[in-house]
């Protein structure tokens, strides 16, 4: 059965003390059932200088599976790698010394005693780096090697496994909170659902050092795995325990922030629909249909259909749609299409919408789409937009030669995009014009560009 | 006895007053399901047949009903009075609406008559009156009826007529589905005679010549007949000479000719009518102005009666003169007409002041074949399994004929320019359309004829998830002409240390031959390519070598790889093109290694496991030897911690066997098993060991590219020989080789009247190490009591599809009937099943 493996070591005189902090008696092994397998305590060193108590969890992948169910591989590094998994462990092992109680010697659980923890295989995403960041504010020397993928095959790199080791000086009952939030920090990803009683537990263990933490934000959010809603919470109830005064408080994740030019392009659109006067639009790619709902509030567009090729997507944006008041949803629907595929429901629109679309295209799939939109279903209008990447580098956050979004096939130049636009006018009988959107910068132009094509209107022979 | 004639699929509109005796004549003369009658609709609707209050919503219901019938083309009796004009023009329109033919059958008896029989039933309680009006107004419509758009009006006007009526389905004219062929179908001949002559002798026909010399007739030894695709006429050099040859082979019973634009308006002009003298129409006329009268007015006859369109074959053959969509066929009305007669057009007009025509072909998806002219193109070619045969001759292209049912095209070049075009010729389509595929095609739950296993379901969320994926994912659709199916582990060995053993992958077959191939453990490859740069236009109407690309239709390598290694393979395939008589292959194959396709999941499932197991358990075993040394009692757990250390190293070996570094090409492998397809057939009926040979053929051209397939053929039925095989997978297995699949040595088998799996595979101990984790050994019989039934099913299904979309392809069908096949594997793959069989 697969395992996790802790050690916590202490060189303070006589060592052998760390059994009564632990409540756990050197000279012998202990097991203890957990709802994830079986926890082991033994000590392989007990000495008067030093003592080392071993905490093993035999996991049993069935159980681990059953918690799991659908959500990751069958074969998967948990069972072998500290975590979450680690974290109730000791949580329910160590409770009463991670209390900071000890009947036998209250004196020695108050006072900050040598300690050494080791944690052989621990998952740590965010390297070396990012566990220097966790623990070296609370007083830890942290060393952490990274382990390897695989020694035959070099060429792979390291994995997100550390080999860390922490020493300082601290009271036992905080080395074991500071490894209880931070085993799943590190982790970043929990064996269990969190749920809003995660909030309390990150409170309880965290609020004396985690309000003055300086990755506090980081923390809370890897913590409660992300839910923006519970980390404001956590955010906000670590304000009120800290005596610094009160930060603004938003985007509470370590992701890069662009919610607000996702708004400054849905109001292009806007704009540019109103400007030629649609009424009948489609969006092409809706995703969740969070430019159809900005679309329905404005009562002169009196159809609203979205398309996505996402099943998932869809039930969202009908979800959200279902919530609108009865006359407003009587004008917006959405329905499964490809924009490879023809789908004679889309002609006869004053206008399409491609926002944010073709760049998850292979650029080879780009005439069918080209087909679909321009000669098959062909709008008065089509308003495109896409990433400039010019703008690229001025994103700190995006390393050099990265996208955007890990699924786009390719970012155009303003001149990439100006040419694909123009050829697509020209062989459909369409004229293009180019607009920017968002903060313009005199180099790499503006974030976002935009596109609107018009269809010429011929003179029909009789 | 009176005859009354009804065309096939009919509408047949009863007409009389209350009381005429219209329900019991329909009952007498068609079926139950044939006579929809108004009462009993308000019946339906409102549970008084008598309620009139209901008539508007029992007429709907009527309507809706019977155009569901008339879609399917059944003949179809209303049953109501009928006496008011608006009524009738509603069934008019409906029976337009599906382009059948409306007829009326007046019961026109005395008003006494039906007031005495209405009299007689306790149900009807409405006066004298309401009959006196009834008859009142059918008198008034009586000679209106064939205006009002009645193609035929039968008035049965006493008991004794009503009677003795009998009713006679008539075939409509165009319906010749008794008539096989086989058939030369010769497009556009616009007065090029002496094309004409020449390409009949081409096709084998004697032509037949009166004292003067000219050809009146042709005939052709083994009976085969000519069918004109119409616009013989106008244009070329000699109309009045290809109308006596083709008049004459009419008449004789050696040909069929359906009505082109020209001859339509050239018969308007000989009967004098005012038309506008453009399009070669002078050219006819100055020509028959030579001819004697009597012939002039045979040729006037002759282009008034044809046919817009003809149904051959048992209905899989159409011909029309520009083409016709599926739910024309066999129908007659004035748009049916029209269609057949002018095209489709888009209403805007090009350049050259000529109408656009909407390219019609491009969406069909009919099963009968449609040959046209109408619109000139430099060469045919098949659109969705239509063929303009119309090349240009009077233009200085080419007269073609198809030889149908062969599909095979001859043609003679024209003697010269006899006409200058308008606008030059262009292909059918003018650009290669980037997709023919319509959403229809693959959305929806959709039902799959398979020559295998006959209908294949695949559900509605299947297809809707498989849409995503081939959307944004998958290789254009062009190239992706097969998905391979998944494959099934052999039945679970019940004892010892192994889940899988060969022996139930030779039970599954048992009595027949089976090979044992070596499995690879790499990702599952189509290899599509080309014998040179023109192929891949002209055959799968893409630019491009061909493509690699995996089971769920992804590509593999990025374009320039692609590229080079489809190179070295069409090198390596110098010796098959005209072996296999083909200019493109398409091969099943492992891609090596594992880490080309896998590296991503490699890196982040499967090595950081070995990667923590290796630091944290021989840690572990040092701690607790410490323990042990210092007398604590944890023998037990490092007994099972240096168990586990072991497992876990093993698990690290496994996976370490399938990855090696590549760069670039460099360090890439093919492994091709079986050879799918190549032009104009499929080889699933081949043995396993030619496929294998075929593949050693490629690995001699290219031993650095291609692997070899190691494989046994074993005889179920001989102990000894099923006992060889157990060892070779041993010692396969054993040197670190995933395992191996057994397949029948036939290839595709049935047992008994099932299709039999196309191979199972028996996958290794410690491979399995990869898939069940680094300690499943130890647990053996808890993963014994998988199931196996889901999978196996699948994998049936999918494997019919597989080999329908080859056939399919081979049989040069069109796109959409391929990738049907090929969506529906892919949407049977969102199945969820345990992703460890």
């Amino acid at each position: 059965m697969p395992f996790v493996l802790m050690t916590l070591s202490t060189t303070a005189r006589p060592a052998t003390d760390l059994g009564y902090l632990l409540f756990k008696h050197p000279a012998k092994a202990q097991r203890f059932p957990q709802s994830s397998g079986t926890a082991h305590v033994f000590y392989p060193v007990a000495g008067e200088d030093l003592c080392t108590a071993a905490l093993l969890l035999d996991v049993d992948p069935v159980a681990l599976a059953r918690n799991n169910r659908g959500r990751e591989g069958y074969v998967n590094d948990r069972p072998y790698a500290a975590g979450s998994l680690l974290a109730v462990t000791l949580g329910s092992v160590f409770r009463t010394a991670m209390n900071g109680r000890c009947d036998e010697r209250p004196e020695l659980a108050a006072a900050a005693i040598p300690l050494a923890v080791r944690l052989p295989a621990v998952s740590c995403r965010g390297g070396a780096e990012l566990a220097e960041r966790l623990f070296a504010p609370m007083g830890w020397r942290v060393e952490a090697r990274p382990l390897p993928l695989d020694p035959e095959f070099p060429e792979w790199g390291d994995s997100h496994h550390l080999d860390l080791r922490l020493t300082g000086e601290l009271r036992l009952a905080d080395a074991l909170r500071h490894l209880y939030v931070l085993l799943p920090v590190m982790d970043n990803t929990k064996h269990y659902w969190v749920g809003e009683d995660e909030v309390a537990k990150l409170i309880r263990a965290g609020g004396d050092w985690l309000v003055a933490h300086p990755e506090r934000e980081l923390i809370s959010a890897r913590y409660l795995a992300h839910r923006r809603g519970y980390v404001r919470t956590a955010l906000e109830r670590l304000a009120e325990l800290d005596d610094t005064p009160e930060e603004e408080v938003d985007e509470a994740t370590d992701e890069p922030v662009v919610r607000p030019l996702a708004v400054v392009r849905r109001q292009a659109v806007l704009d540019a629909l109103r400007e030629v006067g649609a009424r009948r639009v489609l969006d092409l790619g809706c995703g969740p249909g969070s430019l159809l709902l900005d679309l329905v509030a404005d009562t002169s567009f009196t159809e609203l259909v979205g398309t996505d090729v996402s099943s998932v997507a869809l039930t969202i944006a009908d979800r959200r749609i279902s919530r609108l008041p009865d006359r407003a949803r009587a004008r917006v629907a959405v329905r499964q299409s490809s924009l490879t595929y023809t789908d004679p429901a889309l002609a006869g629109f004053d206008a399409a919408v491609l926002m944010e679309v073709v760049e998850h295209l292979d650029p080879s799939r780009l005439a069918a789409l080209e087909h679909v939109v321009f000669a098959g279903a062909r709008p008065e209008h089509v308003v495109v937009t896409t990433p400039n990447i010019e703008y690229n580098p001025l994103y700190p956050t995006l390393a050099a030669g990265a996208f955007r979004h890990p699924d786009h096939r390719f970012e155009w130049t303003r001149a990439e995009f100006r040419e694909w636009a123009d050829g697509v006018a020209a062989r459909n009988g369409y004229t293009a014009r180019f607009l920017p959107v968002g903060p313009e910068d005199p180099v790499a132009g503006s974030p976002t560009q935009l596109a609107v094509f018009s269809k010429v209107t011929k003179e029909v022979a009789a | 006895m009176s005859e009354l004639a009804i065309p096939d699929m009919s509408l047949v509109v009863l007409i009389g007053a209350s009381g005429s005796g219209k329900s019991t004549f329909a009952r007498k003369h068609f079926a139950a399901s044939q006579v929809l009658s108004s009462d009993y609709f308000r019946g339906l609707v409102s549970d008084d047949e008598n309620d009139q209050g209901a008539s508007a919503d029992a007429f709907d219901a009527l309507h809706y009903v019977a155009g569901k019938r008339l879609a399917r083309g059944l003949v179809t009796v209303v049953d109501a009075t009928n006496v008011q004009q608006r009524v009738r023009a509603r069934l008019v329109e409906l029976a337009k609406a599906h382009d059948v033919l409306p007829v009326a059958v007046v019961l026109d008896l005395p008003e006494a008559e039906c007031v005495r029989r209405n009299a007689a039933r306790p149900d009807r309680d409405f006066g004298a009156h309401v009959v006196q009006r009834h008859v009142r107004e059918l008198r008034k419509s009586l000679k209106w009826l064939g205006k009002e758009g009645f193609r035929k009006v039968h008035v049965l006007r006493d008991q004794s007529e009503v009677d003795s009526a009998r009713f006679v389905q008539e075939p409509l004219r165009n319906d010749l589905r008794g008539e096989t062929g086989p058939f030369d179908v010769i497009g556009d001949v616009h007065g090029c005679r002496a094309e004409l002559e020449e390409l009949l002798g081409e096709l084998g026909y004697a032509v037949e010549r009166d004292p003067a010399g000219r050809a009146v007739g042709a005939a052709h030894p083994e009976g085969r007949r000519v069918v004109f695709v119409g616009d013989l006429v106008d244009r070329g050099p000699d109309t009045p000479g290809v109308l006596r040859l083709a008049m004459g082979m009419v008449e004789a019973g050696n040909a069929l000719a359906v009505c082109g634009n020209h001859e339509q308006k050239l018969a308007r002009a000989l009967r004098g009518r005012k038309v506008t003298v453009r399009h070669g129409l002078a050219e006819s006329l100055a020509q028959l102005g030579t001819e004697d009268p009597e012939f002039v007015k045979r040729a006037e006859v002759f282009c008034d009666s044809l046919v817009s369109h003809y149904l051959l074959d048992e209905g899989k053959l159409v011909v029309a003169h520009a083409g016709l969509p599926a739910q024309y066929h066999g129908r007659a009305s004035g748009r049916v007409r029209s269609f057949a007669l002018y095209g489709d057009t888009t209403g805007e007009t090009d350049e050259y002041g000529l109408p656009v025509r909407y390219p019609w072909a491009r969406d069909y998806r009919g099963s009968a074949v449609v040959l046209y002219g109408h619109t000139p193109t430099p060469e045919v070619e098949w659109i969705n399994s239509t063929m303009c045969l119309d090349t240009g001759c009077v233009f200085g292209g080419k007269l073609t004929a198809l030889r149908y049912p062969e599909r095979e095209v001859v043609s003679v070049a024209a003697h010269e320019v006899w006409y200058e075009p308008v606008r030059p010729l262009v292909p059918a389509v003018e650009e290669r359309e980037p997709t023919a595929l319509a959403l229809a095609d693959v959305i929806g739950r959709r039902v799959v004829e398979t020559a295998e296993l006959g209908m294949v379901t695949v559900r509605e969320e299947q297809t809707a998830a498989a849409l995503e994926v081939m959307s944004r994912f998958a290789v254009d659709p062009r190239w992706l002409v097969y998905l391979p199916p998944t494959m099934a582990p052999a039945d679970t060995h019940k004892e010892g240390p192994v889940l899988e053993h060969p022996r139930e992958a030779f039970a599954e077959f048992g009595g027949l031959p089976v090979v044992c191939e070596e499995k690879h453990m790499g990702s599952r490859a189509v290899v599509l390519v080309t014998r040179s740069p023109d192929v891949a236009p002209r055959r799968f109407a893409i630019e491009g070598d061909g493509a690699v690309y995996t089971r769920t239709g992804r590509t593999f390598l990025p374009a320039p790889l692609t590229s080079s290694l489809l190179t070295r393979v069409r090198a390596a395939a110098a010796g098959l093109w005209d072996e296999l008589e083909t200019d493109w292959l398409l091969l099943d194959a492992e891609l090596l290694p594992w880490n080309a396709k896998a590296g991503k999941l490699i890196n982040e499932q499967f090595a950081p496991t070995g990667a923590a197991a290796a630091a944290a358990l021989p840690a572990a075993v040092e701690l607790l030897s410490q323990a042990a040394d210092r007398g604590v009692d944890v023998a037990d757990l490092l007994t099972k911690t240096r168990t586990r250390e072991t497992n876990a190293l093993g698990f690290r070996d496994a996976y370490r066997r399938y990855c090696w570094p590549t760069s670039d090409l460099d360090g890439v492998r093919l492994a091709p098993f079986q050879v799918l397809a190549a032009e104009g057939r499929a080889f699933h009926d081949r043995p396993h060991v030619w496929h294998l040979a075929v593949a050693a053929k490629l690995r001699a051209a290219d031993p650095e590219l291609f692997t070899e397939t190691r494989y046994l053929e074993v005889d179920t039925a001989d102990p000894s020989s099923v006992a060889a095989g157990v060892r070779w997978w041993e010692d396969l297995t054993a040197a670190g080789g995933e395992g191996m699949v057994v397949k029948p040595a036939a290839n595709l088998v049935r047992m008994g009247r099932k299709l039999a799996l196309p191979g199972i595979k028996v996958r290794g101990r410690e491979y399995l190490r990869i898939i069940y984790g680094p300690d499943y050994t130890d647990h053996l019989d808890r993963f014994r009591d998988r199931k196996l039934g889901k999978k196996r099913s699948l994998a049936l299904r999918e494997y019919a599809l597989g080999l329908e979309a080859l056939e399919r392809l081979s049989r040069n069908e069109p796109l959409w009937r391929v990738h049907e096949c090929v969506f529906a594997v892919l949407a049977l793959e969102s199945e969820p099943v345990d992703p460890r069989l």
